[in-house]
């Protein structure tokens, strides 16, 4: 394989396939996004077609806004995402700092515990966590999917950063402790500004999961109030099965704000991986 | 900072984030499992020992439903493995190609399936797949291939298969990526030196890349393993709470669901529901072990 770089015969076979899997893998966003922009007619008459002056119609998107709250879906799982980002990330770097800077009785012990998460999914204390949620009074509020994902979102988010923390120079720390910073005032100020391309990524990893969940947000909150956008627009398809206007219309909104997302942080999402903080 | 025994700063920069994960996920989970032992007779909760897992794999009804879902589990993790990590791999061993020109494009391409919930990859494909649609059966006529078609999602003998390619055709940016990041790490001298030798291209990737890559691999098949058998997303919004046609696309996390929440006539259950939720947490702790104490060890890993 590496011959490609001496052989454009080879470098032809291998922009073949790839472009055909990119094709593969835009297919369905494509035709999906195309019909919903046609009539039904059009839909069903010439599927792969553009949308032209005849087939365009816009009925499918108001029956969309006429229907589904989807404002208030996409609120509500704006709500939940970026509460949420923002404890993984504040109390997992502290958990972080603390675990990467102190020596303590016990460091390792804690490291393990906190990473017992990463393998073993939330799902399985479904039960138990709808109990208490009910107990508490917290099912159908957002504080509910809140609590959860960020539950689900330390153990990987103390992994990364706690190695990323480790980085971070002694001289640097010890300075500011001959300065006469606190401990705290240290983590805020000196270290957490460096770890800042660290908590990218771990955003970046917590986010689409926690956007795209549909169990919790089923199980936890299911209420019209509280519903989030996937869950929102999987009731919304449930109901308007036949109106393929209306459901092709829902599945392009719902596309669309992760297209949003991930146009704007693919690069830091790659860069995630590739730089091998989940290795 | 005081000399007392206890560092308090410790203490406060670990609280949050272990008071939460423990009172939200460690806590629940063990007391799912505790829950599996209790029954509820007359809305009274009382403790009855293993006998919901007496129930779970002895009572016929319930057994047959979870082998049936535990089988279709591991189908569907086995069509995961087989074609998820092979083309990811074939992906990445592409891309990864010095000079290959537009790999960021394609790179960024092939990963937007994974970044769509499964409630869009679902209803997209459901649709695509539809006969009333009818474009698969027109792309398959225009390539004549007319006789291939079938309606996939509705035939108990294809929907899981069908399925699994679905959840295949959404994943595969993952191992991709992966792969794609550890053959990064192979240094040039290592391949320059293969080089020397007289190995290049493809024996160059399978004698040289391959081995170096495995405990990526490893990583990928436990990923996808956790990831297979606790899934519920997609088969729900394909297929409904009843895993359809005729439970055939029925895997460990419908079923978790169906007896926690109930469906139709059936009452919902958490007790039972718990012992399920127990058969999988065995299920994930014993692959776990084996890939950490079976596999992981004997995997070499080579540093540069």
């Amino acid at each position: 394989m590496s011959k490609a770089r001496h052989n454009p015969l080879n470098s032809f076979a291998a922009h073949a396939a790839l472009i055909a899997y990119t094709l593969i893998a835009l297919f369905p966003v494509f035709v999906i996004l195309i019909n919903s922009f046609k009539t039904r007619k059009a839909i069903f008459r010439d599927p792969l077609a553009l949308p032209d002056g005849d087939s365009f119609t816009m009925i499918g998107y108001q029956t969309v806004m006429k229907q589904g709250d989807f404002f208030l879906y996409f609120q509500n799982s704006m709500i939940v995402t970026v509460a949420t980002l923002f404890f993984v990330l504040l109390f997992g770097a502290m958990a972080a700092f603390a675990l990467a800077e102190y020596r303590f009785k016990g460091n390792m012990l804690m490291g393990l515990y906190l990473a017992l998460g990463i393998m073993i999914p939330i799902r399985i204390g479904t039960v138990a966590i709808l109990e208490m949620m009910v107990s508490t009074g917290l099912v159908n509020s957002l504080w509910a999917l809140i609590l959860v994902y960020t539950a689900q979102g330390l153990p990987l988010a103390v992994f990364i950063l706690s190695e990323f923390m480790r980085q971070v120079s002694d001289d640097l720390k010890n300075a500011g402790r001959i300065d006469g910073l606190s401990e705290y005032t240290i983590f805020f100020r000196l270290v957490l500004p460096l770890v800042r391309p660290a908590m990218a990524t771990v955003a970046v990893f917590n986010m689409i999961p926690i956007w795209n969940d549909l169990w919790f947000p089923l199980i936890l909150a299911p209420a019209e109030e509280t519903k989030t956008l996937t869950l929102g627009s999987q009731v919304f398809i449930g109901q308007f099965v036949t109106d393929w206007n209306a459901v092709l219309s829902a599945l392009s909104m719902a596309i669309l704000p992760v297209m949003i997302l991930y146009v704007i942080f693919s690069r830091q999402l790659i860069r995630g991986i590739t730089s091998g903080a989940v290795k | 900072m005081k000399k007392s025994g206890i560092k308090w700063h410790v203490v406060v920069f670990l609280a949050p984030a272990v008071l939460v994960y423990t009172a939200i996920m460690i806590f629940p989970l063990f007391n799912t499992l505790r829950l599996a032992l209790y029954t509820e007779v007359d809305q009274v909760r009382q403790f009855a020992g293993l006998d919901n897992f007496r129930t779970l794999f002895g009572d016929a009804h319930w057994s047959g439903q979870f082998w049936n879902a535990l089988g279709n589990n591991f189908w569907f993790f086995f069509v995961h493995m087989i074609v998820q990590n092979p083309i990811g791999i074939a992906l990445a061993a592409i891309l990864s190609h010095p000079r290959l020109r537009f790999a960021a494009l394609y790179r960024t391409a092939i990963f937007v399936p994974t970044i769509l919930s499964f409630v869009i990859v679902g209803f997209a494909w459901k649709l695509i797949l539809s006969p009333i649609w009818g474009i698969t059966p027109d792309m398959l006529k225009a390539v004549g291939l007319k006789w291939l078609y079938a309606p996939y999602l509705g035939k108990e003998e294809y929907a899981l298969t069908t399925l699994a390619l679905i959840s295949v055709w959404q994943f595969v940016g993952i191992p991709m990526m992966l792969i794609y990041a550890a053959l990064l790490t192979i240094p040039e001298e290592v391949l320059e030196a293969g080089e020397v030798d007289g190995i290049t291209g493809f024996s160059a990737f399978w004698k040289i890349k391959l081995p170096l890559i495995l405990p990526s691999i490893g990583i990928i098949s436990i990923l996808t393993f956790v990831g297979n058998f606790n899934a519920f997303d997609l088969i729900y919004t394909t297929q409904g709470a009843l895993a359809g046609p005729a439970f055939s696309t029925d895997i460990l996390g419908t079923f978790m669901y169906r007896t926690f929440f109930g469906f139709q006539l059936q009452l919902g259950d958490p007790h039972m529901g718990s012992a399920i939720a127990s058969g999988m947490f065995g299920i994930i702790l014993v692959g776990v072990c084996i890939y950490l104490f079976g596999i992981q060890t004997r995997l070499r890993r080579y540093q540069f």
